[in-house]
């Protein structure tokens, strides 16, 4: 139960003098006098002051407001929120690995290294790719060392003039963005209308100074690219090499493999098809593949594999260098092949083909409601362009806010940008037929509701600890801070 | 006496003379919504037929600004800094740059306001 004394800011509930401890005089504590005058502050720090009962509720009653994969369904499309088993935190919270010093020599560590060395073998299988590296700290980060793997192979071959990235329009903002930060030039090429990309408008803009093309598949409505031999060899004569986004792998584990479809580099994103720790709950990683002759550039450092069966880690002069300070994020390594080899190759094998099988029975189930813009089997996620029945005048933002009341996460809204009104779904596989019956349940409630009472849809929700928010009073005037809303309120 | 062009990223450009004014045209600020940012060039400023010049950005999405004439900025709605909801009011009179306009050739391949509707449609 949510107590509205305890869900105030902890500030609005100190109380000047109080505490939750008293520490006694040890007469050990130094004389101000023996410290440096630099590091001495001025004035006290603005701590709350707070008795113990009152933190402890004050935290526990904000948690309840939460809501996380452990809390709800959460068909957040493009995302891959895919519940996150619990033994991956036992593996990853187990003393032998969370003591570990980043410097420790190799000889004291061989079995985390064999751990790590595994994850790197274990997804280069997945993804057809000859090599992976751990040593990125989110997705993007994997996008933009991939990239560096690209231009540094450019280099290698004394080719300067490619400096641009073709990436569809309907493409992760993601793509766009790191291509920028790598120094490369972005060209749109446009997709067709159910988002695959047009070969003929592909074709003019291969040329000799395109550095690669940036693609995910299947495609941001969940469609798979079926073209994708004839644009790997298109990209491949022009001399420029296919990156894979693995945002949308998760349908394609256990059954493709983007290094069998001509991908030349890729990454993956472990928090997504990999159910690590996703968004706010990260850390991330996003570890990237290289096929066969791109493996040299990876970044260092390396976890090797000796002759005699031992592990090191291995520093590379034809490297592209460092991209993060040692071995990425471990903790999430640890989690991620937690749960491949719980799955095991049987339930790796079925990964795909349930997240298929999930969204295709929402899909299916609703489209009597909502409007499916491209028809056919999608993959683990698809697209509506709002309600059927707009009379009522009720938005994808207002379906979204209503779905809240009845304590599910909202999917995507207003992405991709090839529709309006687009409400993108991913159920995942590691949800129930319950689960997901009980969502189209409710989506065919606020359908009705739509165009019954669309007023209740409007200025929804209703239910939750925040209710309907001014988006554009709040984007113009953001308040952050305590500060900035007291002084608001004192104006 | 101007002439008003209509590109098929959804800017409109208004002629005056050897100058145009910029900005996206009523469709365009349906589909954004509420505008909450107009990130804009300044004066003196180079732009180029087909490359943007600036971003808007809505509660619901951002967008690049095009430009659809090569030329240089002359002038720009500065009071779309502090509000950017005039966008929403009306974009036709709430302009975003004033730009010179080097070749008039290229106001031939816009469209006009018959061709444009039908675009929207």
């Amino acid at each position: 139960m949510n107590r509205e004394c305890y869900g105030k800011l902890i500030f609005e509930l100190s109380r000047k003098g109080r505490g939750g401890y008293r520490l006694p005089s040890n007469g050990c504590t130094p004389s101000v006098d023996e410290l440096p005058e630099v590091l001495l502050r001025r004035t006290a720090p603005e701590l709350p002051e707070v008795d113990e009962p009152t933190v402890v509720r004050h935290y526990n009653n904000m948690s309840t407001n939460n809501f996380g994969v452990d809390t709800g369904f959460y068909p957040l499309g493009s995302c891959t929120m895919k519940y996150n088993p619990k033994i991956n935190e036992e593996m990853a919270a187990d003393e032998t690995i969370a003591s570990l010093h980043p410097y420790q020599p190799s000889a004291t560590v061989q079995g985390v290294l064999e751990l790590y060395y595994t994850l790197q073998q274990t997804l280069s299988e997945i993804g057809g790719m000859s090599e992976f590296t751990l040593n990125t700290y989110a997705g993007a980060h994997g996008e933009l060392t991939g990239l560096m793997v690209i231009r540094a192979y450019h280099a290698g071959r004394g080719d300067d003039r490619r400096v641009k990235v073709i990436v569809p329009d309907s493409a992760h903002g993601t793509n766009p963005a790191s291509a920028a930060v790598a120094g490369l030039k972005v060209v749109e090429v446009k997709s067709r209308e159910d988002g695959t990309v047009d070969v003929e408008d592909l074709r003019p803009l291969l040329d000799d100074t395109v550095a690669a093309v940036m693609m995910t598949n299947p495609n941001t409505l969940g469609i798979f690219e079926r073209n994708i031999p004839e644009i790997a060899s298109l990209v491949h004569e022009a001399g420029a090499l296919l990156y894979y986004d693995g945002a949308n792998l998760n349908p394609l584990v256990g059954v493709a493999r983007p290094g069998d479809m001509g991908f030349d580099v890729m990454h993956i994103n472990l928090h997504k098809t990999f159910s690590t720790p996703h968004g706010g709950g990260g850390p991330g990683a996003g570890p990237v593949g290289v096929r066969k002759g791109l493996e040299h550039l990876l970044p260092n450092p390396r976890v090797v594999k000796k002759d005699d069966g031992t592990f090191d880690i291995s520093y590379s002069d034809c490297s592209l260098g460092q991209v993060t300070g040692t071995l990425g994020n471990f903790a999430v390594a640890v989690r991620a092949l937690s749960y491949i080899l719980s799955l095991g190759c049987d339930g790796l094998d079925m990964v795909g083909r349930l997240a298929t099988l999930n969204a295709n029975y929402v899909k299916e189930s609703l489209r009597d409601a909502y409007l499916l813009p491209v028809d056919g089997v999608c993959k683990h996620e698809f697209v509506f362009d709002g309600l059927i029945d707009k009379s009522g005048g009720v938005t994808t933002l207002n379906v979204a806010k209503r779905l809240l009341d009845h304590g599910y996460h909202a999917p995507t809204i207003y992405f991709p940008l090839l529709f309006h009104e687009s409400l993108m779904i991913e159920p995942t596989e590691t949800e129930s037929k319950e689960t997901l019956d009980d969502f189209i349940r409710v989506m065919h409630d606020i359908a009705r509701e739509a165009a019954e009472s669309p007023d209740v849809v409007k200025s929804a929700p209703h239910n939750t600890p925040v209710g309907h928010p001014d988006d554009t009073n709040a984007a113009l005037h953001p308040v952050v801070t305590y500060k900035e809303l007291i002084d608001n309120v004192q104006q | 006496m101007s002439k008003i062009y209509y590109s098929p990223s959804h800017e409109y450009i208004r002629v005056e003379g050897t100058s145009g004014y910029i900005g996206i045209t009523e469709y365009a600020q349906k589909q954004l919504g509420n505008v909450v940012y107009v990130d804009m060039p300044e004066v003196d400023d180079d732009v180029a037929a087909g490359e943007d010049f600036g971003a808007i950005e809505s509660v619901k999405a951002a967008s690049d600004l095009i430009s659809p004439v090569t030329g240089k900025v002359e002038e720009v709605n500065s009071a779309l800094v502090d509000e950017p909801g005039l966008v929403n009011k009306d974009p036709m009179v709430n302009w975003i740059i004033k730009v010179s306009i080097d070749d008039p050739a290229e106001l031939d391949a816009l469209l006009d306001e018959a061709a444009y509707s039908e675009l929207c449609h």
